[in-house]
């Protein structure tokens, strides 16, 4: 396993966000996490990524468990996505001095060969290289934060919600974008989202949680269909169906 | 009959470090008391239209057109004065996230009766009833609690609920709902929008749906109207979205990832330079 997270806990001061959460990701496989706003999807993904200190329960990535510190080589192995692509992108640095920070941090030679292929790999143009994230659109800022998070090949990608600030054509672009590096550079991925199409659409198996709780997992093909069991997975599968007619 | 809303060939330029950029070029819409969505991506000037329509754009703006007109009242060349009765009272507006649109230091309830009380005739006591009556009207079912509530005591449903209330205190003509709903969970969102569907058509009002989602907007307007680059493309009624014929319109339906189907590639839209006209 990739993966494991065993009986997790997250506390927030007197906020319990996510209770006894458990699943595990195979190498290369995508797993999705979905739920509404406060129901401790992001916190999942933010509690592995080493974003949150209070927690208990069981984590590993590549069978070794992982602690309260993370070394630098698992800031290396593993990289995140955000939603907003504005908020995650430094404001007054070039995309330039963006995609070569992960490389300072890491200590990675050949700079600049790798900005430009990263540059390539993602279809930006080279001119985007010296403009700032406001002289790009939505799109090209998530292209943007896509090849941050490649550029020190890591092997686990975390995607919070990454294309919910998009339109839906340019979504359709970053979700395609997202397949084909997936599948070339042979990535773990979980992708948290509200949008259960958006999962379904990336990844093989996925957990549907509330209330801090998984309350399902299931493969994609058995949501499809129609193989629910839990009452909300089948109330975001007719509210998501109910739009596709 | 003169129709509630006709706008023809309405133009908005926005000045830019290099000439005027035009938002919205050359658009027409004409509608009754009926349920109008308008669609479009980012950038498509479908908010800037509803904002004309109530005259609430920046004071940089440009605005020509050929009709732009309420209720048969000019709203291009209408006084200021005249302006200020038609909002609130005869056109409500409703925008994406109740947290910005209510007083923060305000209990909701008082908020509710001051909108009442601004275009009502009638006492503190009255208003305070009238908002009692519209916070039930909008289905919340501890109205006591919520009056007494400052905004950021409420759910992001909630809060949409209460400037619904708000809007509908003055009993309007015209709704104009921006993205209502793109801050909501989808349970909650489905809620608000079957809410808002039912008050406006028990009250025979007229509502404007502004938003980017379009498999959403078909579900509850009568016609849709999509936009691209500030003009209209396509209209045509909600049951037919389905068999919508432009190129833009079917594109923005079929890049939608689907639960029903797996589909190993999603479709993207190629932009054609005709549709800029």
């Amino acid at each position: 396993m990739m993966i494991e997270v065993r009986a997790l806990d997250v506390r927030f001061g007197s906020v319990h966000a996510v209770r006894d959460v458990s699943f595990a990701v195979a190498a290369g496989e995508s797993f999705g996490l979905v739920g509404e706003s406060g129901s401790g999807k992001s916190t999942v993904l933010r509690t592995l990524a080493g974003l949150a200190a209070d927690w208990t329960g069981y984590m590993a990535m590549d069978g070794q468990p992982l602690g309260r510190r993370r070394s630098r080589a698992f800031f290396r192995r593993v990289q995140m996505v955000f939603q907003d692509p504005y908020g995650s992108l430094h404001p007054r640095q070039t995309v330039d001095r963006i995609l070569a920070e992960p490389l300072a941090v890491h200590g990675i030679p050949d700079g600049e060969s790798r900005i430009r292929r990263a540059l390539e790999e993602v279809a930006l143009p080279r001119a985007v290289r010296f403009r700032y994230p406001h002289q790009l659109s939505g799109g090209q800022r998530q292209r943007v934060a896509i090849a941050r998070a490649l550029i020190a090949d890591p092997t686990v990608l975390l995607l919070d919600e990454p294309t919910s600030a998009l339109d839906v054509s340019v979504q359709a672009e970053v979700l395609n974008l997202l397949a084909d590096l997936r599948a070339a550079r042979q990535l773990t991925c979980i992708l948290v989202s509200h949008n259960l199409a958006v999962v379904a659409h990336l990844c093989g198996r996925l957990a549907v949680m509330q209330g801090g709780r998984i309350v399902e997992t299931l493969e994609t093909a058995a949501l499809r269909a129609g193989k629910a069991q839990h009452p909300h997975t089948r109330e975001l599968v007719a509210l998501s169906r109910d739009l596709e007619e | 009959m003169t129709p509630l809303v006709e706008i023809r060939d309405l133009h908005v330029e926005f000045p830019g470090p290099s000439g005027p950029v035009p938002a919205v070029r050359g658009i027409s819409l004409t509608m009754g008391r009926e349920k109008l969505g308008i669609v479009g991506e980012s950038g498509s000037g479908k908010s800037v239209t509803g904002r004309a329509l109530m005259r609430l754009l920046p004071r940089q703006a440009r605005i020509r057109a050929a009709a732009l007109r309420f209720d048969g009242v000019d709203v291009a060349t209408a006084a200021p004065a005249t302006m200020r009765k038609l909002r609130g009272a005869r056109m409500g507006l409703i925008l994406q996230d109740p947290k910005f649109s209510l007083n923060p230091v305000m209990r909701v309830g008082n908020q509710i009766a001051e909108a009442w009380a601004a275009h009502r005739k009638g006492g503190a006591q009255e208003a305070r009833d009238a908002a009692f009556a519209l916070l039930e009207q909008v289905l919340i079912r501890d109205p006591k609690r919520v009056y007494d509530a400052y905004p950021h005591q409420l759910s992001g449903g909630m809060g949409q609920r209460v400037m619904i209330a708000m809007m509908l205190a003055p009993d309007p003509d015209l709704l104009i709902a921006d993205e209502p709903t793109s801050a909501l969970d989808a349970t909650v969102q489905a809620e608000i929008l079957r809410l808002m569907d039912r008050l406006v058509s028990e009250r025979g009002m007229g509502l404007i749906l502004i938003s980017h989602d379009l498999p959403l907007v078909a579900r509850f307007c009568d016609r849709v109207a999509v936009m691209y680059a500030g003009r209209v493309l396509e209209e045509l009624p909600a049951s037919e979205l389905h068999h919508a014929r432009h190129p833009y319109t079917r594109g923005l339906l079929e890049c939608l990832p689907r639960l029903d189907r797996a589909v190993p590639r999603l479709p993207t839209l190629a932009r054609d330079p005709t549709w800029l006209g």
